[in-house]
This record gives C-alpha cells, sequence and structure tokens, in this order.
C-alpha cells in the first residue's frame, strides 16, 4: 500500500485546508506559550516573534489559497450544480472538488480568526 | 412594558450592569455591544423564520435562495464574528491591565482569601503605616489600584462586580489586578469561586471614597484603636479573643483571625453575613458556626450574656 497516492483522485486532497489550519493554530500556540516562558532569555522581541507569525499566518492563507484553487479546478470551475450524488467517477471527482473548496473556506476564515490575537495582544501575561 | 419594573434589578452596588469603574464600563460596553448585535442578529433570524412560514407565497428562485443562502448564512456570520471577536480581543488589555507592572509588589494592597474571610493588608504609603483589616475594602475614586491576590487554603475568587475583575485567587500563586474606580459609593463583593460550606456568606464591602476621607480613613486605620480600659476591653484579653484577632493598639499583633481594628467603621460581621449591629455581633460570638457554617471560630456560649455583651459593646462602640 502507498501512503501517497499516484493519481490527485484520493482523499488526501480534501483535508488540505484543515490541516494547514491544524499546523497554523499549533504554531502560534506553542511559539507564544514557549516564547511567553522563557521572555526574558530569548534572543527576539514579542514585536519580532509576531511579525514571525504573521509570514507563517500568510503562508497558511496562501497554501489555502492554492488548495481552493485546485479543489476549484476538480470542480470543474462550477460548470455543473450540486450535489453530485449519482454513483460514477465524474460525480465523485466533483463532489470531492467541491467539499474541498467548501472546506478550504472554512479553513482559510479559520485561520483569520486564529490570527486575530495576534495582532491585537500587546505582551505575555506576567 | 415589563422593563421599567425589571430594569431597576439591575442597578446596585453589586451589579455587573451598573459600572463605577473603568474596567467595568469596559465589560458592559462590551455587553451591550453583544447584546445589541445578538438582538439585531435574532430578530433577522425570526424574519426570515416568519418569512419562511408566511401563508401565501412565492417561491424563491433557486439562484435567488442560493444567494440568500450564500450572504446570510456564509458572508455575513464570518464578517460579523470576526468583527466581534477582533473588538472583544481588542478590549482584553483595557479590561484587565495586566500590562501595568510600574507598581511593585509591595506597594500593592494584598488581599488574601480564607475560609471564610478576606484578610486584606495595605502597604505603607506616603508616610502612612502598612496595616492589616479585614473584609472591608476602601478605595480612593479615580486613582488605580493594583491588588496581589492570595489564597490561604482553597481556591476562591476576587471580584468587585460594580468595578471589575474577577480574578481567581489560588493557593501557592500570586495574580494580580488593578481597577479603577470613577464613582464614589458602597459596593458589594463576593467571593465568585466555590471555596466550601460558607461560600455564599464571604464577602466583602468596597467602599469608594474621596481622596481626603480615604487617607483620613488609613491614618485613623494605621493608628489603631486607642486603649479605653472598658470592661468589653478586658474581657476580649481575658476569655482569649485576643489570641487569634487583633485589635492593634489594645492587644498584641495576634494574625489568625480577622483583625478587628477599628471594627465599629465596617459595615458587616462575620465577611458580609450580618449587618455590623451589637446583637449581630454577640449573636456571632455565642455561636459562628450558626451563622456561618463551618468557620473556624469555635462557639462561645459558655460565656455569660453579660459578657459577651460587654465584648459586642467594645467592639461595635455601641451599647
Amino acid at each position: 500500500m502507498r501512503l501517497l497516492p499516484k493519481e490527485v483522485e484520493s482523499l488526501w486532497t480534501l483535508f488540505t485546508g484543515p490541516t494547514i489550519w491544524a499546523v497554523h493554530f499549533l504554531v502560534c500556540y506553542v511559539a507564544v506559550a514557549i516564547y511567553c516562558e522563557k521572555a526574558r532569555t530569548g534572543p527576539f522581541t514579542f514585536a519580532e516573534m509576531r511579525l514571525a507569525l504573521v509570514l507563517v499566518t500568510l503562508l497558511a492563507l496562501a497554501g489555502i489559497v492554492l488548495s481552493a484553487w485546485l479543489a476549484w479546478r476538480q470542480w470543474g470551475f462550477g460548470s455543473g450544480d450540486p450535489p453530485h450524488d449519482a454513483p460514477t467517477r465524474e460525480d465523485r471527482l466533483l463532489f470531492q472538488g467541491f467539499a474541498t473548496l467548501l472546506l478550504s473556506g472554512l479553513s482559510f476564515v479559520a485561520v483569520l480568526f486564529v490570527a486575530v490575537p495576534l495582532v491585537l495582544i500587546e505582551a505575555c501575561q506576567p | 412594558m415589563a422593563a421599567p419594573l425589571v430594569l431597576p434589578g439591575c442597578a446596585g452596588g453589586q451589579s455587573a450592569l451598573d459600572p463605577a469603574g473603568r474596567e467595568a464600563a469596559e465589560v458592559y460596553d462590551l455587553f451591550v455591544v453583544m447584546v445589541i448585535g445578538g438582538g439585531v442578529i435574532w430578530l433577522a433570524v425570526i424574519g426570515l423564520l416568519v418569512h419562511a412560514c408566511r401563508r401565501r407565497r412565492r417561491t424563491w428562485s433557486e439562484e435567488g435562495a442560493g444567494r440568500l443562502i450564500a450572504w446570510g448564512g456564509v458572508a455575513f456570520p464570518v464578517v460579523a464574528l470576526f468583527a466581534l471577536l477582533a473588538y472583544a480581543v481588542w478590549l482584553m488589555p483595557s479590561i484587565r491591565p495586566w500590562l501595568d507592572r510600574s507598581v511593585p509588589e509591595p506597594a500593592m494592597i494584598d488581599v488574601t482569601g480564607e475560609q471564610f474571610w478576606w484578610r486584606i493588608r495595605y502597604p505603607a504609603e506616603d508616610g502612612m503605616a502598612a496595616f492589616e483589616t479585614a473584609n472591608e475594602l476602601r478605595l480612593p475614586v479615580g486613582e488605580r489600584v493594583a491588588f496581589s491576590l492570595r489564597a490561604a487554603d482553597v481556591i476562591h475568587s476576587f471580584w468587585i462586580p460594580s468595578l471589575g475583575g474577577k480574578m481567581d485567587m489560588i493557593p501557592g500563586r500570586t495574580n494580580v489586578l488593578s481597577l479603577l474606580p470613577t464613582k464614589t459609593g458602597v459596593y458589594q463583593a463576593p467571593c465568585a469561586e466555590f471555596c466550601g460550606a460558607s461560600h455564599a456568606y464571604m464577602a466583602f464591602s468596597v467602599i469608594v471614597m474621596d481622596t481626603k476621607a480615604y487617607d483620613d480613613w488609613r491614618r485613623r486605620q494605621a493608628a489603631g484603636n486607642r486603649p479605653g480600659g472598658s470592661e468589653g476591653e478586658r474581657l476580649f484579653a481575658h476569655h482569649g479573643c485576643a489570641g487569634c484577632h487583633s485589635v492593634r493598639g489594645v492587644t498584641p499583633v495576634a494574625g489568625l483571625g480577622p483583625d478587628l481594628t477599628r471594627f465599629s467603621d465596617r459595615r458587616t460581621v462575620g465577611a458580609g453575613a450580618l449587618a455590623n449591629t451589637p446583637e449581630n455581633v454577640a449573636r456571632f460570638i455565642r455561636n459562628p458556626s450558626a451563622i456561618k457554617p463551618g468557620a473556624t471560630m469555635p462557639a462561645f456560649d459558655m460565656l455569660s450574656q453579660g459578657d459577651i455583651a460587654a465584648i459586642a459593646e467594645f467592639l461595635t462602640g455601641r451599647p
């Protein structure tokens, strides 16, 4: 059994958006937690760490947009209307493309929501 | 129509809806924004429900319905939630001005939660000595005060709804909270974390005063009681009350139970359990557990009525 499939037709693409969201959340959370614990000995300032996390956020958003574009393409750029529920290979592809597109949208918003405190919180709580 | 009858219940000395401090005002603003936002969304959803249930219906085109779902069900919630989240997060530093570490810890008012009362230590300030008191906090209006919050036994929580908070008091930890009272008045502060049998009877009064009255009060407190040689004063020491309770100026420092210096100035007996009257003080001395279940102070019902009345008179300054 291969871990990575040869063809696009795989459930893996479906999870791209949510996976990026989860990784982004983890990176932000862990980075801030470790920074605040070691704030006095750390080699960089809170502003620098925040800037780094903003870059991570932009990267995550770019990844999600890419996944959404691929999904849109798989969905045939919206040429057919859902539900794609016929037991055919084509409908399966279209359904998966559409579901991936929606999940990408959700992940995009979720990443933004995670990033809001980063912009507005000013420092670690002593 | 019921609003004028119901709304007065929101005022008073223990209401977050009647703010008297900067932090409480911020929380109140957040509450109002959320209620109005929630109300508008609720009305819109109910409006759509009524629209969907109407009798003579003209069917929506599939495209129109899709547009409504996309805008009303996706775009609007995303934007509205984003705005509300950003507003709430933006308010956080001002609701909890923990970043203001300009006050060094020794200059903070130290409040320790104990089952079931509050130990309060004022620091030395402007030539006024440090002193300990209990169950009543006095603050100057318009001045930022910082509290260092501790717990002696179990978790308690410090909350003055009219001024701001709350902040947990955790054994082995010191939490810091800073508040800015903006209106003079008398406020109530309940313990906000269940801490045992008398949790509901664990409260303190907060009196926000203008600066001059506050300084006078501090001076009086720091000076302590003046020995008067009364019978009650003698009995207070004779029956062992002074073993746990200090009355500065009259008895040696004890520090186990609540400090009772200038007790006559306080509003309540037993940390908010009863009003401060000689009868209630006598009731408390006779059997504290009848008023506050689980209180550590033993019953002194073996004392004569006369002795108890004399001690109550000594403490309250009233016969």
